[in-house]
């Protein structure tokens, strides 16, 4: 069976990524059989009706899935569509109440128009009453316009479709958990659509657990307990995590603000290059924003200068358990900072497990940050967000079973890193970082 | 801080990953919180191949709850163990240490738990 599905018109490199992960997690048998970045109606074929409304269920790129009854080029070629491929299903809908809706993509009708068009449709033997509020069934004619068709005064859409409604999306939660009404939250929080749409694409799902090392005020968390993962998340700044002096604020009182007090798993202050999480294949999923290191460099646990700071170290001798003591840190290299991820992900993700982290590159080809790659990580899709000189992408992996790693690789790749490490001798955050370096350069050449 | 997260987490200094007295922490002047959380056996038995089922029984021990089996249940001997659940359940996800301590049995660091937010972060000479 033949669908429609009507996607958002925004970010749309992550509208197909989403619906894909959705089938392989929902088990529906999905092939997309056509598809336009510029376009919102994707056709997909699936078994059933039942998949359709299970592959929508929890998509947020996604606003509703229809049957497809028919495709042409202009509205005669429709209807000869329409009268050869559905007479089978004609007898279904004859007493049901039912309406007609039109849904022009960049073009637009007068009423009469409109009237005119749907009216054209009534050769179909509906016999029911016409319900503008809740019918039975829902026939939405779907044009898709030329760019700008209305000031270019085009006379007629690119391609029309006929479908029956079959379900929505949960689009609607982006709303519940617009930052907005949030009631702890920071500068860098992720926003709803995209924190859920990063659920989605990990596979977050009930019973199964869920971290995050870059918590902040815990919008990766919060987007997979929605969808019944529990969520853990540490932060190498504690005060993110608790909130600043009024106690009603702070990350676990955003579970609590909607209600999913019992999927909060914990959260503590660690820092990822000194993590207490085991090296055990513990999450079904890490999710994460690591900072940019543009608004701060980006800092891990230790001194800058050991040889001229013996006194800090002495501090932190003698008060590291003063309440008071904020332990120091050093600058980190951003490179350093993905493969650390990468690192840490093939180390604690049970098979099959993902890793979806978002990091941010130039647009210009010749300063462009390369997708970090690790043997035991397959990347899966990479999605990209895109802004004025810079954009950020969503890279998605999957822990590959260790059966499908060579060890040759992984040597390979445990000797490289420690070169780069060792390679890594800069000590400021500029330094430490091509994409800072090219921000405040404006991404021009470099010099 | 759940005495599930207790089971991921061992000590922060690289030079104690080794040392098997590293891992479980033990936690010191504990003071426990129960919260009722709904229960769900399918979360437990996803998770029950991922615990560290030594390290468990010490830390539940530890805290005072009735002694845990010698061996792991199965995935299927958990799911027809209707008590079991719920004893795990209420162990690992309901009991919560809000304020106290986490040693290190082999470096003797402790790591501070306020607000039921433990601080794994080190000072210089640790890191």
């Amino acid at each position: 069976m033949d669908f429609v599905i009507k996607f958002a018109s925004e970010h749309e490199s992550f509208r197909l990524p989403e619906i894909e992960a959705l089938a392989v997690l929902e088990g529906v048998n999905l092939k997309v059989k056509e598809y336009s970045s510029e376009s919102p109606f994707c056709v997909v074929q699936l078994p059933s009706v039942e998949d359709a409304k299970k592959l929508l269920r929890r998509s947020v790129m996604a606003h509703s899935i229809h049957e497809l009854w028919g495709t042409g080029a202009t509205l005669e070629a429709l209807h000869e569509a329409i009268k050869s491929q559905t007479p089978h299903l004609w007898p279904q809908y004859k007493e049901t109440s039912f309406k007609f809706v039109v849904d022009s993509y960049q073009g637009a009708h007068s009423n009469e128009e409109r009237l005119a068009l749907i009216n054209s449709f009534s050769y179909l033997p509906f016999d029911g009453p016409i319900r503008m509020s809740k019918p039975d069934n829902t026939f939405t004619v779907f044009e898709l316009w030329p760019f700008n068709s209305v000031p270019l005064k085009i006379e007629h859409p690119d391609s029309i479709r006929l479908g029956r409604f079959v379900a929505t999306s949960a689009r609607d939660i982006i709303h519940k958990y617009d930052l907005k009404k949030r009631k702890y939250i920071s500068t860098t929080s992720m926003d709803a659509e995209l924190s859920l749409v990063t659920a989605n694409i990990a596979h977050a799902a009930p019973g199964k657990l869920f971290y995050d090392p870059f918590v902040g005020t815990g919008s990766f968390p919060i987007a997979c307990a929605h969808f019944g993962a529990i969520g853990w998340g540490s932060d190498i700044d504690g005060r993110s995590m608790r909130g600043e002096g009024n106690k009603k604020k702070n990350l676990p009182s955003n579970f609590a603000q909607y209600g999913l007090k019992p999927q909060l798993g914990g959260f503590f202050s660690a820092d990822l290059t000194n993590t207490p999480i085991r090296r055990r294949r513990i999450w079904d999923g890490v999710v994460c924003d690591p900072p940019y290191g543009v608004r701060e460099g980006l800092k891990v646990l230790g001194l800058k200068n050991p040889e001229n700071a013996t006194w800090l170290i002495e501090l932190g001798v003698n008060e590291w358990q003063s309440p008071d003591y904020v332990p120091p840190k050093k600058p980190y290299s951003f490179l350093t900072m993905l493969d650390d991820i990468l690192a840490f992900a093939s180390d604690t993700l049970v098979d099959n497990g993902r890793l979806s982290f978002w990091m941010p590159t130039a647009n210009d080809e010749e300063q462009e940050i390369p997708v970090p790659a690790h043997p035991c990580l397959e990347v899966v899709v990479v999605c990209v967000q895109v802004f004025n000189k810079w954009s950020r992408r969503l890279i998605t992996y999957r822990r590959l079973p260790d059966s499908q790693v060579s060890k040759s690789d992984l040597e390979a790749h445990e000797k490289q890193r420690a070169e780069a490490a060792a390679a890594n001798t800069g000590t400021t955050a500029d330094d430490l970082n091509p994409f800072r370096r090219g921000y405040f350069r404006k991404f021009e050449a470099e010099s | 801080m759940k005495v599930l997260s207790l089971n991921f987490l061992t000590c922060a200094v690289k030079a104690c990953k080794s040392s098997s007295d590293s891992y479980p922490l033990h936690p010191q002047d504990a003071e426990l919180v129960q919260d009722e959380i709904e229960l769900n056996p399918d979360m437990l038995i996803n998770v029950l191949p991922r615990l560290d089922w030594t390290a468990l029984r010490t830390t539940s021990s530890e805290l005072g709850f009735p002694a845990l089996p010698e061996q792991a249940p199965t995935a299927e001997e958990l799911q027809a163990d209707e008590k079991m659940i719920r004893d795990l359940h209420h162990l690992l996800l309901e009991t919560q240490i809000s304020e106290g301590k986490l040693v290190c049995a082999n470096c003797g660091h402790q790591y501070a738990v306020k607000e039921g937010i433990a601080n794994f972060l080190l000072p210089s000479h640790l890191v």
